[in-house]
């Protein structure tokens, strides 16, 4: 009996291997949670705390970086502080101590904003427009099917950089230069390619009888392409989602270059945030954190079609 | 319910030609067995019918109207796949109402028409069950329902038993020969198993490389067998062939094989000396020590009520089906006796058969 249990199983790791494989994924997993536990931390910190050497890590929290974050400040007189009327918010509170006062609301909540209508709305765009495309290239004999999707491929091998400038000068002779409109249409053309290679495999996998069976059943080929063939692809959709919308919210250079002021995205927006003497890197911290919660949350809800995503092609239905 | 017409079919894929000029008729209620080995093209010509694929030439007739350029949805056709093709996403009630939920039918009605598929079917438990938990059988009756929940003018099948295990395979094809006694629809059935063709069709439609070699009745493809091809296709073990050289006249009611004479039916035609071949079936051999026909014991199978000998003639090998009686000796030298009113007669050249008594024109094509 002992004998029976104790063999190993040919497909079962062991229990050895499987350990140390779990010691691999948390010191990985510390190891990249590490900056991003140092990120929150610093968002937490006074600004002196935040730039003292040795680093602290004992220091008493605070919620001025948030506060700096999303107001900006005008510097008073003691004596004008303390003729104000009491303090109605923490983040009064905490910017008097500092001798300075409210002066209205920042740039950083408009920013943020921007970067979720441009990046949602592109990521929507190139996963609407990438199934269309892989299904007729999954279905249909295409002329030039392989040429195409090549061509498809290529619009993603070279560095955004390197086509930064045409997009520039053709942005600004179009008037998109600085428009949510623009910067969705950017980002759809740059992930489309994306979704339709993801896609087309998702689809490719998903038999032809589902259709022909709706379509004797009297479904047109529209109306079975949209009642058997996208529910059945939506792992692979949701998947593709997450990649488009990742790269979408990350996006730096292009944002950087194109948008300046009412379409700027968070990205290009947070490094720029200055407190009185230099860089105010508690709000640099609060920026990146609140910016990182919508992708978490987004791949939280998706990530086991995340996870098939990644693994598509390697297990067979 | 309604009577396919197919003339002239043609199916070309760049240069090659899956379905060859077919032509046939379905009556009304009829079961017709498209039959063939692996690549012949039923599922070509099937698919032709149904409308997911267009013919490089021909015409489709359903109920007398030339379909041949309809959508497949608008031809009233149901159509069972051989991996069924049941939603994955849908629990077997919606899979079945499927097709009447696009002719947007009230709710009620629907459910109604679904419970009564499902009762037919004996199906009705399992109803609320996602089709991806369902045994082989269970799915097969799902998507048999899905086809006749529509009432639709025929039905189209294309190997709808492949996946089946052998023991299942035989109760199915009990289930859909006793459903089409039931709701007698025009059928038009794939396979490549000789044994369901033979157990469920009216007509059976036997093809080779996209050519119909017969149609007809399972006792003319199995009594009749128009050409070598067919014969040798059809029956375990199939038709023996006795090859010789020599001409026949009309009127001839002898061949000689070899210097062994064989009486068989009226020849009704004249063929010039050439190849010829005696067809003539396992069971239509006896063995009687005083005949001419000779040869010695190959080897015999044992089948239980009766068995297969395989006797050496020095003109080929002839498997004979006799009683199990009787122990054969391997090598023993035995005569060979041949039921002259069922022997079938070929031209090696064409590979058709020579007209003659047993095979009256009208008869094969
Ligand atoms: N879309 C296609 N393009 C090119 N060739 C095809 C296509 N569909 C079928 N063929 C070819 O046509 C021939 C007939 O195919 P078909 O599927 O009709 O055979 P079948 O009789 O159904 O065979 P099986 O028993 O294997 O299903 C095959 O050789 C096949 O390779
Ligand atoms: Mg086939």
């Amino acid at each position: 009996m002992s004998a029976i249990n104790s063999a190993h199983s040919v497909v079962e790791p062991s229990p050895t291997s499987k350990h140390i494989a779990g010691a691999i994924v948390i010191l990985y997993a510390l190891i990249t949670m590490v900056p991003l536990a140092w990120i929150f931390l610093t968002s937490i910190k006074s600004p002196p705390d935040s730039i003292s050497y040795p680093p602290k890590v004992l220091f008493s929290p605070t919620l001025e970086g948030y506060c700096n974050l999303f107001t900006t400040r005008t510097r008073q007189t003691p004596d004008y502080i303390a003729a104000l009327p009491a303090p109605t918010s923490t983040c009064d509170e905490v910017t008097r101590k500092r001798n300075m006062v409210i002066a209205g609301p920042s740039n950083f909540l408009p920013r943020f904003v921007n970067s979720l209508v441009i990046a949602f709305g592109s990521t929507f765009l190139a996963v609407f427009l990438g199934t269309l495309a892989a299904y007729g290239f999954s279905r249909f004999k295409v002329p030039l099917a392989d040429d195409l999707l090549f061509f498809i491929l290529s619009t993603r091998m070279m560095p955004p950089i390197a086509v930064a400038i045409p997009i520039f000068l053709m942005y600004r002779e179009l008037g998109l230069s600085d428009t949510a409109l623009g910067m969705i249409l950017l980002y759809t053309a740059v992930n489309v390619s994306l979704a339709v290679w993801l896609l087309k495999g998702f689809i490719d996998e998903i038999p032809r009888e589902y259709e022909e069976a709706a379509m004797i059943d009297g479904y047109t080929r529209l109306q079975a392409f949209w009642k058997v063939v996208l529910p059945q692809a939506t792992t692979g959709i949701a998947a593709t989602a997450i990649f488009c919308l990742i790269f979408a919210w990350n996006e730096y250079a292009f944002a950087a270059l194109l948008t300046s002021g009412s379409a700027q995205t968070a990205p290009p927006f947070i490094p720029t945030i200055i407190g009185e003497g230099g860089q105010d890197w508690p709000a640099v911290a609060a920026g990146t954190t609140i910016f990182l919660v919508p992708i978490l949350v987004f791949t939280i809800l998706l990530r086991k079609q995340l996870l098939r995503g990644i693994t598509f092609g390697a297990v067979r239905k | 319910m309604a009577e396919i017409r197919i003339e002239n079919l043609r199916k070309q894929f760049a240069d090659f030609t899956a379905v060859q000029d077919s032509s046939f008729t379905v009556g009304d209620g009829e079961f017709l067995a498209l039959l063939g080995p692996s690549g012949c093209g039923k599922t070509t010509t099937l698919r032709m019918i149904a409308g997911l694929e267009l013919p490089t030439s021909g015409k489709i007739y359903l109920d007398g109207e030339d379909v041949t350029f309809n959508r497949a949805s608008a031809r009233d056709i149901a159509f069972v796949f051989q991996l069924f093709a049941l939603y994955p996403h849908m629990n077997v009630r919606k899979n079945i109402g499927f097709p009447l939920l696009s002719q947007g039918l009230p709710k009620a009605e629907i459910k109604a028409r679904v419970e009564e598929t499902a009762k037919l079917l004996q199906i009705s438990h399992i109803l609320e069950k996602s089709v991806s938990g369902l045994a082989g059988g269970d799915r097969q009756r799902v998507a048999l329902g899905r086809a006749i929940v529509r009432r639709p003018k025929c039905f189209l099948m294309d190997e709808p038993l492949g996946t089946l295990d052998a023991e299942f395979r035989e109760v199915m094809v009990h289930e859909l020969r006793e459903l089409h006694n039931r709701i007698h629809a025009t059928t038009v059935y794939v396979t490549h198993d000789q044994h369901e063709a033979m157990a469920m069709a009216d007509k059976i439609a036997v093809m080779n490389h996209g050519i119909i070699e017969q149609f007809g009745t399972p006792q003319e493809i199995y009594n009749l067998p128009a050409s070598m091809y067919v014969a040798d296709f059809i029956g375990s073990p199939p038709m023996n062939f006795l090859k010789f050289t020599a001409g026949v006249q009309r009127g001839s009611r002898t061949v000689s094989v070899e210097g062994v004479e064989i009486a068989l039916p009226e020849v009704h035609q004249d063929i010039a000396v050439g190849e010829l071949a005696l067809g003539v079936r396992p069971e239509h051999i006896r063995f009687n020590d005083s005949s001419a026909l000779r040869g010695s014991v190959y080897g015999a199978e044992y089948l239980g009520t009766n068995q297969i000998v395989a006797v050496e003639t020095g003109k080929g090998l002839l498997k004979a089906r006799v009683p199990a009686d009787h122990t054969f000796r391997i090598g023993e030298t035995v005569g060979l006796e041949l039921d002259s009113e069922k022997l079938s007669l070929f031209d090696c050249a064409s590979g058709r058969a020579v007209k003659s008594s047993l095979y009256t024109e009208a008869r094969h094509g």
